[in-house]
């Protein structure tokens, strides 16, 4: 048995925290019987027993030298937080891995050495997983920490204005609270894996010196994508292109497409709930147009992550040459010197593209491998799965909103989107790689009822859930709520949703399209208007799910919920709270919200 | 026979659905009130069709919405009852003011004299329906198994006799209409002050007819409503100025299936006169009569005619006299002109005017809808609907008429009273794409063809022969193709069968002349024809007279011959015009249908 897991008193038969109790049936059912064998060696090895019966002792009570706390909504983190287990691991350190969502202020109490992992979303907020940490870091119970070490690697988006915010006020509060750094904190932005690895080595080589052991050399520690699949981001399937269908209707205001791409022969198993990775490419025309109007030879010398390659090459795969935020305009009017650029206030009306910048305002001063330098690399998009794998094996459906506008005479567009609605023809090719994301589940209890909220694009990961429990003959009930501007023009999904309530796999659907009617009605009043059977739906121990937009959307969800909670169940701020709090640890709600 | 006195469980699923409906209520709540379609169950898209609201959807768009998971792109039809096609300039504002707010933005006059909507989505149903309850009407009964619009000869301002006839239409289609208060509870959502009785229908009976009624009054000599057409048909019999009764005709109707030769057109048959004060019991009884001896099983086999037909009119006139207490009298002789409209400008009996427009396929959109708002909001005026497909403002003082010229002109409508050529005399029904019945294009067709047509007759000195062409695209025949001189019915996208022979007063059916044929074939077979009319007609004879007289089609009087001949182009040589007797009844060119055959 690893000790990767503090064993908790539990009434369950795996004696493992809920979330790691479902992941562990869910990894081991997908296992056939070499895998486990295999599994079952590399688990002894894990903890310093070379080969042999592992002894059914107990585990250790001992705390870890190491608690690894990872908060993230993306998935990345917890994947971060498992390389690091690893390393660890293959260092001969002790450790724990744990949720932020799982962390009680005890562990905090007891934990020797701290590994932080959490991202920042939207306008520096915590996600979901982190909050109640957070809260309880700075709030009035936060515990004192004066014996703790620790260090903090932040995720982040520097398209944002509150770059890892998250991760600095853990960084700050820490340290407030009394604990010392191990490591200096390490930001990562969107390309975060330079960055990680280097924190990841820092903290690993600290500790093993902490645990004052020698290391198990002859431990051979597999890499972590065994479990996963050989295609990665650095090394994406191309995926040929099975169906490229316009959802919404010919005067719909939008362009969403469903996109079918084929997974045979790539050995990519994916679960409802994940999302696929497209690697971006930059169009040639566009690529051409910029090359116009800069000073440098396309073939210029460039370095990217310590590769050469020439100009050309970088604008096309490695760096994004669309919108451009103020910290990049702030970076470019310093080494251009171009003084009415830098008088440029923030507040500037419209956005600004990179091929303008350069035009208004040419690359004096710097080389063509300076300005590949300050620009932002070109990160793959995600996109929730919209199919089941078991309903429609080697195939990966997604739902896919075309973004294209106009800008100073120019069509711009998401570099993705745009590749997307473009991919029509047998030879298109898309690359993409699965990226888990282990929050956003079905449950695994196939009789539990699920509520899926999910306008716009929001539903596409319902698709998936449904079409799954369908396929698995699950019997728990499904209820989705949609919205989105029309019923005639943007009901996506529209037809197989009304079949799937024919059939019975559908069992409520409610929809609130905001501009059919006089009023502006969004799911947030369904919820509201159906608050009785909602609640009783809770009761009965439904798990919510909530995906699409991050910044109107899930505020005003969460807020018709815990209203719907404090109505139906009689309660109080306090007794919402920590209902809400409950749902969110017992894994009954999860957002998968961007 | 499979009609109202046997077990519903051996009749027509429609039967049964209509008896379990409760009056026409069915799930019909529900379905308006459901959010995540907008269509209504197949079980409540039959019922409305009692209230005027007909489910389709946008023909056009029907493949790619399905290839895009969305369902069709669903849109109602309304139709008013408007008996008589009388309509005031306030209820002409109301529809105007509907049209744009709950449908597509435009009217359609239809060939039974009313308007229709098109383009009203599920949401705005019953505020549509509320908005013309404000101004007065309603829309009970314009489609579904029940006695329809009643129509009558246009113009109650015409004359004395004309407004007799008018009011007549319109005492006939109140004494007449279904009772449920289904329509008030769910389309007016008005909730009743008590429940309803128990026999909510007097006349119908919890399953109304077995097919639709139609129900035409006709002032000679004008026979626009085409009497012989319906299933119950009246002809005005005028003495001084004053209707004093009614010849009586039963057992006509259009619609037929293609190659199902038991079903057919048919002319109706005269059963005798009535007195006008007899005139709401005949009705009413001749209504019982087809609600109880129609075949409830074969839908294709319910409407009265087929009724008349296989029983015969000498089992009629008994059944009718026995329940209104007296036999009819003898019918009266009358004759009929034409079954066309008259354009422009007209006096009726006093010194008011009346100007019959010409609108193309009773299409009211745009400028033509702008203009006649204008009138109606300045002028005052009646609009007196044609079943023609065209409108008459009727009733203006001589001292508007210049300024009803006026806004004509300025509206780019100075021709509008003075159509041209084919056009003048005629139809097409609506087809696509919003018509589920549509097997060919009809109004977004027809007028490409007609200037074919119009180019042909030109070339072959025949400008300004007045021949009446119909359209339908399908063989169901909403505008009387089958009474045209030339008629073309809808088999498939681009092919049309073509009937030629009927008469311009309404009097004759037409007869298969080729099958299937497009657009090239129906010019190529048509033009041998009109080289013969030009060169040999009698003067005044009418061309589908003269096809009739050179043995081109056979005279077409009995409509259960109708598919049994093959088509005549066929049978004759392609270029020669033979003579012969061909066993009609009455061949003969000019010779008009009299009062007196009543067989």
């Amino acid at each position: 048995m690893s000790d990767s897991a503090l064993a908790r008193p539990t009434s369950d038969v795996f004696p493992f925290e809920p979330s790691l109790a479902e992941e562990v049936r869910r990894l081991v059912g997908r296992l056939d019987t070499g895998q486990r064998a295999w599994l079952s060696g590399y688990l002894l090895g894990s903890i310093g027993t070379s080969g042999g019966v592992a002894s059914a002792a107990a585990p250790e009570v001992a705390s870890p030298t190491a608690t690894i706390l990872f908060g993230s909504q993306s998935g990345n983190g917890e994947a971060l937080a498992k390389r690091l287990d690893e390393a660890l691991a293959a260092a001969g350190v002790s450790r724990v891995v744990l949720d932020m969502l799982d962390c009680r202020k005890t562990d905090l109490e007891q934990a020797r050495h701290l590994l932080v992992i959490v991202s920042t979303h939207g306008e520096g907020e915590p996600p979901d997983r982190a909050r109640p940490l957070f809260d309880l870091l700075h709030g009035r119970k936060a515990p004192k920490l004066k014996a703790l070490k620790y260090s903090v690697l932040a995720l982040g988006d520097s398209s944002y204005e509150r770059f890892c915010e998250v991760g600095r006020r853990f960084d700050a509060q820490l340290e407030r609270l009394g604990a010392q750094r191990l490591h200096e904190r390490i930001e990562c932005d969107v390309d975060f894996e330079q960055n990680a690895t280097r924190w990841i080595e820092a903290v690993v080589s600290s500790l093993a010196v902490v645990q004052g052991e020698a290391a198990q050399a002859t431990l051979h520690v597999r890499p972590s994508a065994t479990i996963a699949t050989a295609y990665t981001r650095k090394n994406p399937w191309q995926a040929p292109v099975l169906a490229n269908i316009r959802l919404t209707a010919r005067d719909s205001s939008k362009d969403v497409r469903h996109i079918e791409l084929s997974l045979e022969g790539a050995g990519i198993h994916y679960e409802p709930g994940d999302a696929l990775g497209v690697v971006p490419r930059n169009q040639d025309a566009a690529v051409d147009a910029l090359l116009e109007r800069l000073p440098f030879a396309p073939d210029a010398p460039v370095e990217i992550a310590g590769a050469s390659m020439s100009l050309r090459a970088a604008l096309t795969d490695h760096v994004d040459i669309g919108p451009l935020n103020q910290r990049l305009i702030e970076r470019y009017a310093q080494l251009t010197q171009h003084r009415a650029l830098a008088q440029r206030s923030s507040v500037s009306p419209s956005v600004i593209h990179l091929i303008e910048l350069v035009s208004d305002y040419p690359p004096q001063g710097m080389d063509a491998a300076q300005l590949v330098q300050i620009l932002r690399p070109l990160a793959p998009r995600l996109y929730s799965i919209a199919s089941s794998p078991h309903a429609t094996p080697d195939e990966v459906h997604l739902t896919v909103r075309i973004v294209a506008y106009e800008s100073r005479g120019r069509t711009h567009g998401g570099v993705v989107s745009t590749a997307l609605a473009g991919a029509t023809d047998e030879q298109a090719r898309i690359a993409v790689y699965p990226h888990r994301n282990p929050a956003f589940r079905l449950p695994a209890d196939p009789d539990a009822p699920i509520i899926m909220i999910g306008p716009g694009t929001g539903v596409a990961p319902f698709r998936s859930f449904v079409a799954e429990r369908e396929a698995l003959g699950a019997r728990g009930k499904n209820w989705l709520l949609f919205g989105d501007r029309n019923l005639r023009s943007d009901f996506l999904y529209q037809t197989e949703w009304l079949d799937w309530r024919k059939r019975g796999s559908l069992h409520r659907l409610d929809v609130a399209f905001s501009r059919d009617g006089n009023e502006k009605t969004y799911v947030q009043h369904r919820i509201r208007e159906h608050g009785a059977i909602f609640y009783e739906w809770l009761r009965a121990g439904a798990y919510v799910y909530v995906c699409g937009d991050a910044q109107q959307m899930a505020p005003d969800v969460d807020k018709a919920i815990r209203e719907v909670v404090s109505s139906h169940g009689g309660c109080g701020e306090e007794q919402v709270e920590e209902f809400m709090l409950n749902l969110q640890r017992e894994r009954r709600y999860q957002r998968d919200v961007y | 026979m499979t009609d109202l006195s046997s077990p519903i469980e051996q009749l027509h699923a429609n039967e049964q659905l209509k008896l379990r409906s409760r009056y026409l209520r069915g799930t019909l709540e529900q379905s308006l009130a459901d959010p995540v379609s907008g269509s209504i169950a197949p079980d409540d898209a039959l019922l409305t069709k009692f209230f005027g609201i007909y489910q389709q959807d946008d023909r056009d768009l029907r493949e790619e919405r399905r290839i895009s998971r969305l369902e069709p792109h669903y849109q109602f039809m309304v139709r008013v009852r408007l008996p008589g096609g009388v309509c005031t300039a306030a209820q002409w504002l109301a529809l105007d003011a509907q049209a744009r707010a709950t449908a597509n933005g435009q009217l359609r006059l239809t060939t039974r004299q009313t308007f229709q909507f098109h383009g009203v989505l599920k949401h705005n149903l019953a505020k549509h329906i509320q908005g013309l309850a404000a101004a007065g009407l309603d829309t009970i009964a314009a489609c579904g198994d029940d006695n329809r619009n009643v129509i009558c000869t246009s113009n109650p301002l015409l004359s004395k006799a004309h407004a007799q006839a008018t009011l007549t239409a319109r005492q006939l289609s109140e004494r007449l209409m279904p009772r449920t208060a289904a329509y008030r509870e769910l389309l007016l959502q008005q909730r009743a002050l008590r429940p309803p009785p128990e026999h909510e229908e007097p006349l119908y009976g919890p399953t109304y007819l077995p097919r639709k009624f139609k129900i035409a009054i006709a002032v000679p000599p004008r026979n626009d409503i085409d009497v012989y057409a319906h299933d119950l048909g009246f002809v005005a019999i005028v003495e001084q100025g004053a209707i004093v009764g009614y010849n009586v005709l039963v057992g006509g109707g259009m619609g037929m299936t293609h190659k199902a030769p038991a079903t057919f057109p048919r002319l109706s048959t005269m059963a005798g006169f009535c007195h006008a004060s007899d005139i709401g019991e005949v009705a009413e009884h001749t209504m019982c009569i087809q609600r109880d001896f129609g075949n409830r099983l074969d839908r294709a086999h319910a409407r009265f005619k087929y009724t008349i037909e296989d029983r015969g009119i000498e089992w009629f006139k008994e059944e009718l006299a026995r329940r209104l207490g007296k036999p009819l009298l003898p019918p009266r002789e009358f004759y009929f002109e034409s079954n066309g409209d008259q354009y422009g400008w007209r006096q009726g009996e006093d010194e008011r005017w009346h100007c019959t427009l010409f609108i193309r396929n009773g299409r009211i959109a745009d400028s033509l809808m702008s203009t006649l708002r204008e009138i109606a909001t300045e002028v005052p005026v009646t609009f007196a609907l044609t079943t023609n497909q065209n409108v008459t403002l009727a009733g203006v003082s001589p001292g508007d008429r210049a300024r009803i010229d006026e806004l004509l002109r300025a509206g780019g409508l100075q021709g509008i009273a003075a159509p041209k050529a084919l056009e003048r005399n005629a139809m097409a029904c609506v087809a696509l794409p919003t018509c589920a019945l549509a097997m060919a294009e009809s109004e977004r067709y027809l007028p490409s063809l007609l200037g074919k047509l119009d180019a042909l007759m030109n070339e072959l000195g025949l400008a300004d022969a007045p021949i009446t062409v119909r359209m339908s695209g399908c063989p169901n025949g909403c505008s009387r193709p089958f009474l045209a001189e030339i008629g073309f019915v809808g088999k498939a996208p681009g092919k049309y069968n073509v009937y030629l022979g009927g008469n311009a007063r309404g009097e004759r059916l037409n007869a298969l002349y080729r099958e299937n044929v497009g657009e090239q074939q129906i010019l190529d077979s048509l033009r041998p024809l009109m080289e013969a009319y030009s060169t040999q007609r009698s003067e005044a004879e009418g061309f589908g007279d003269f096809l009739v007289r050179t043995g081109v089609v056979p005279a077409m009087l009995e409509g259960r011959q109708f598919q049994l001949i093959p088509p005549a182009a066929v049978r004759s040589r392609s270029d020669e015009v033979r003579s012969h007797e061909t066993g009609a009844v009455h061949g003969g060119a000019g010779e008009t249908r009299r009062a007196l055959d009543s067989h």
